[in-house]
């Protein structure tokens, strides 16, 4: 009972209970069994903020552990090994608010097989909430496999057309990655004599050379769920054919368990290699920026649009994070939410016009925000917040990722030995070249004239309607959200200061210790 | 003859005369009762399993160093008993419904898991050789079992020939073994190789060669490439219940006996075996899982994936000279041998929900549509699936993470990379396999059966549950060490 009442444990395993009455509930009660998930994820989202309240965001180590000895034989030491801190308490409470959302955006979308669905979705949720807990690379590596059978089926049985080819896709790309980790993982518990983060953070001692091949390992399996160019064209297929929720799940949280495990495991582990590697690193975020950026500007699809552009937005991530220092690693975190916000609800809206139009084509649009101004008013927020207005999140995001990235290319700084300043300035690029995709598929879809898909749906029946009251309440939260980090971050960079402060000394002493 | 060596032998014994009392009693039992033979099956089975566990922590040997218990071949014995446990459980419907329900079915397999529990207490390269013998022969028959069915009489015909030719080459290496040590017991191999008489070229060489003939003749039981080509055939013609039997069965017996084999008698010619295992273990991983690929019968599809899975195994043997690493990887392949057994048995349940007579539902394809129709049973394949490619929340995942953990740990990086690339690529055909049942459309049939029901579940939550929680199957594993002499 001490075991499942552990803050964490419960806030990771409680969707199973909603798995289990949704198994047992009879009939075909489609209703209820939305009801049901909605409810579920609600009291998650509610424990999450429980875990909110007694996190102490001063305490830069791990929080609330809860940690038990799962598995010992002879040179084998696992352990149920739970914690929280100031890198994960944002991306726990993203997951645990983006999934009550997601399931609310299906209420009318998904009709087959409800049950099915709210039943992945779930097991989806403690698959993505253990990722972001687990301190034992053995638990981590289970979490970590496991949200990919969910989102398998949620794509290949709600997902579009090619959606079989786009769900094979994105398990075998996945799990591509996640071999190479599982030796670096096996090879650290060997030598390590145990498989707990912690312990291994604190031992250290693995030399350089070997850190360099096991960053790489781990690497593999990160970049590409980030994913980072070129490791990226798994994601435009599974965007697209995921349904909406899919979608939503996928940008919002699942790609950040790729920046995160850079985060937890890559940099704190190894890093001399990270200091090494740091400059090849942005590189690669550089072009990742670049190449999103203007992929999207060619895209005919807005969902494939959305999905580019998620390329683009987490190069910055891993830019900032790279940078090595604490501007970079704060915004980089802060851009981790910014972009779960942002592109989710530009996903969900997708979601909701396509719900009455069966198509993505930009060109058939044309003048929706005169018919539907509701719609067309929260597009232009998001919009806006996706390209970095000022006054909106990602603008405060992407701004302390470059500065980051600048301090980053001064003498002494992460990228000095490669690039230096060239990557802070190149990214910025990437923030111009947001604001004309962005704003060009704006124009095209809602501004000028009236576009073809408009007079079809008034021919077959009454015409495109706007926003209803559950659409609103969906897609409510996350705009408050856009607003409140871009006018009053401070609350979120308070969360994680300590954490990351404490990160970049360890990176420092590493630095020293150097040849 | 002393009561110690009936004693080592004792569950063998009460198995062989309970399979002789139930070749007889089957006489008397009147044909539309053939239940009763498989619930008496059923209750040597346990009767046996029971005896066996009685011997935990015990360690001897018996009939003059001829046969040997310890913690491995308790362990050995009783997955084998499990086994067969299941096997009934499978057979049971399964014969009814084909209209091939004979008793000496289950005799015959009483006597071939016999075969392989004498095969996992063997000390001596004789008893190896006669357990190999008595594990077969029965076997060949159940293969044919399904007669007149021509394919089901080809497989047991190409079955038997082929194993016949492999036992020869068994024969013929221990006859060199014995050439070169003077020895057939595992003790007497051991002395001979570390006292001296060895010391001249010739002699070694003849040792190596012997051994490298014992293990084709025992690859082929196990079907490692390239001694694999009679599998899918064999697999595919038997009767399902039989390929059940045999895809686990055979496998854990012929692994059990190359594992004593090898690691008590020959760790002085290590550093020249563990080459060719590796290759074969490479090349068994591989072959399997690119024919798998292409595979359009499910049957077929299971069969190159037990020989994928022989590979994965034979990895626990590479670093069987290495006395700090072996203890770790024996452990580690007996934990994978009972993580495959229960999964292959729970697919081949399913299989054999699905087949329906004159070999129908039998194609991949046939499983479309089974995720809407039948949910509870396309969760089960799917568990089994995910098993099979090593994914969690599934006992395959624990095991794959032990054996890769034990083959790193030996230093053999790049044979745990093949491993891992080739469970990258099986993950591809067992999907296929998920793709079809939830993905697609289709209005399949099935049989409902208790028993097969009973084990489609009991092996679904079994493998979920215990992977887990598998700190008991672990301390078991490791503490199944073999007795060296």
């Amino acid at each position: 009972m001490e075991f499942l009442l552990q803050p964490l444990t419960l806030v990771t395993f409680f969707p199973l209970l909603g798995v289990l009455v949704l198994l047992i509930l009879p009939g075909e009660n489609k209703s209820l069994m939305r009801w049901t998930a909605l409810v579920t994820s609600l009291v998650t989202f509610g424990i999450s903020l429980w875990v909110l309240g007694m996190f102490n965001p001063s305490n830069p180590n791990l929080q609330l552990v809860a940690k038990y000895s799962w598995i010992q034989v002879a040179g084998w030491n696992i352990q149920y090994h739970m914690g929280v801190d100031g890198l994960s308490i944002l991306l726990l409470l993203l997951t645990t608010f983006l999934t009550p959302i997601s399931i609310l955006s299906t209420w009318t979308a998904v009709e087959e097989r409800v049950r099915d669905f709210m039943v992945f979705f779930l097991l989806l949720e403690v698959g993505m909430t253990g990722v972001f807990l687990a301190q034992d690379l053995f638990l981590f590596y289970i979490f970590w496999e496991f949200t990919l059978v969910p989102m398998y089926f949620l794509i290949g049985i709600w997902g579009g057309p090619r959606r079989i080819y786009a769900a094979i896709k994105f398990f075998l790309y996945t799990m591509a990655g996640s071999i190479l980790m599982l030796l670096a993982i096996l090879w650290l518990g060997i030598e390590g004599g145990t498989f707990s983060v912690p312990e291994l953070i604190a031992a250290g001692g693995i030399p350089a050379d070997i850190q360099f091949w096991l960053f790489l390992a781990f690497t593999a399996a990160f970049a590409i769920k980030v994913p980072m160019w070129p490791l990226h064209s798994w994601l435009p297929d599974a965007h697209v054919e995921a349904p909406t929720a899919g979608s939503v799940i996928l940008a919002g949280v699942l790609l950040k368990m790729g920046t995160y495990g850079f985060l937890r495991f890559n940099i704190p582990l190894f890093p001399q290699a990270a200091l090494q590697l740091a400059p090849w690193v942005a590189l690669f975020a550089t072009i990742g920026i670049l190449y999103g950026a203007a992929v999207s500007y060619a895209q005919a699809d807005v969902k494939k649009l959305v999905a580019y552009s998620s390329v683009s937005h987490l190069g910055f991530v891993m830019l900032g994070m790279f940078a090595l220092n604490s501007q970079g690693m704060q915004g980089a975190i802060l851009q981790m939410v910014n972009h779960g916000l942002s592109t989710g609800a530009l996903f969900l809206l997708v979601g909701m016009i396509y719900e009455q139009t069966h198509t993505r084509e930009i060109k058939v649009y044309g003048g929706l925000w005169k018919i539907t101004p509701i719609f067309g008013s929260v597009m232009l927020i998001v919009a806006l917040s996706s390209m970095g207005l000022p006054g909106l999140n990602g603008f405060v995001g992407e701004f302390t990722i470059l500065l980051g990235a600048w301090g980053a290319g001064m003498p002494g700084g992460a990228f000095e030995s490669f690039g230096g300043v060239w990557w802070a300035g190149l990214s910025a690029l990437g923030v111009i070249m947001a604001a004309i995709y962005i704003l060009f598929m704006f124009q095209r879809m809602f501004l000028g004239p009236e576009g073809s898909i408009v007079g079809e749906t008034r021919q077959h029946g009454h015409g495109l309607r706007d926003l209803n009251w559950r659409e609103i309440l969906t897609i409510l939260p996350l705009l408050i959200f856009i607003f409140w980090i871009g006018l009053y971050p401070k609350p979120f960079f308070d969360l994680m200061g300590p954490t990351v402060d404490n990160l970049v000394a360890a990176l420092q002493t590493a630095k020293l210790a150097m040849p | 003859m002393t009561q110690v060596d009936f004693y080592v032998l004792l569950p063998l014994i009460i198995l062989v005369t309970w399979a002789c009392a139930l070749l007889l009693v089957d006489l008397f039992i009147p044909k539309e009762r053939k239940w009763l033979t498989a619930l008496l099956a059923a209750l040597g089975l346990a009767l046996t399993l029971g005896f066996s566990l009685s011997q935990l922590g015990l360690e001897n040997t018996g009939f003059k160093e001829m046969v040997v218990v310890d913690g491995f071949s308790v362990f050995v014995n009783a997955l084998l008993l499990l086994s067969g446990l299941l096997s009934v459980a499978l057979a049971y419907g399964y014969l009814k419904r084909m209209g091939i329900e004979r008793g000496e079915y289950y005799t015959l397999m009483l006597f071939s898991i016999s075969g392989m529990m004498l095969m996992a207490q063997a000390a001596d390269l004789i008893i190896v050789f006669l357990a190999l013998e008595l594990l077969s022969l029965p076997l060949y028959v159940l293969s044919a079992f399904a007669r007149p069915r021509a394919d089901s009489e080809e497989s047991g015909l190409k079955y038997f020939l082929l194993g016949a030719f492999s036992s020869g080459f068994v024969l013929y290496g221990i006859a060199l073994v014995y050439g070169a040590t003077a020895a057939t017991s595992l003790t007497g191999i051991v002395a001979a190789a570390s006292n001296g008489p060895l010391t001249g070229s010739g002699n070694t060489l003849l040792l190596t060669i012997g051994a490298a003939l014992i293990l084709v003749g025992l690859g082929f039981k196990v079907a490692a490439v390239p001694f694999h080509m009679w599998t899918p055939d064999v697999y595919q013609g038997a009767p399902t219940a039989v390929t059940a039997f045999m895809a686990a069965g055979a496998k854990i017996a012929g692994f059990a006996a190359l594992l004593r084999v090898f690691a008590t008698a020959f760790p002085s010619i290590a550093a020249d075996m563990t080459p060719v295992l590796q290759a074969i273990s490479a090349l068994t991983m591989i072959v399997g899982n690119l024919i798998a690929i292409s595979q359009t019968d499910i049957k077929r599809m299971l069969a190159y994936s037990s020989i994928a899975h022989a590979g994965y195994i034979l990895m626990a043997f590479v670093p069987y000279g290495n006395p700090e690493v072996a203890p770790v990887s024996v452990a580690a392949g007996l934990f994978y041998l009972v993580a495959y057994a229960l999964t292959s048995f729970g697919a081949w349940s399913v299989v054999i929900a699905v087949e329906q007579k004159e070999g129908k539902g039998l194609a991949i394809s046939d499983y479309a549509g089974l995720g809407r129709k039948y949910p509870a049973l396309a969760a089960a394949m799917t568990i089994f699936m995910l098993s099979l490619t090593g994914f969690p929340p599934t006992l395959g995942l624990v095991g794959k993470f032990y054996l890769f953990r034990a083959v790193i740990a030996g230093g053999f990086i790049p044979l745990a990379i093949i491993g891992m690339v080739t469970s990258l690529v099986s993950a591809y055909y067992y999907l296929r396999v998920v793709v079809t049942m939830y993905m697609q459309d289709g209005e399949p049939e099935t049989e409902r059966e208790f028993w097969l029901g009973l084990t489609t579940a009991g092996t679904a939550l079994v493998i979920v549950i215990v992977s887990l929680v598998p700190q008991g199957l672990f301390t078991w594993a490791s503490e199944a060490v073999l007795r060296l002499f």
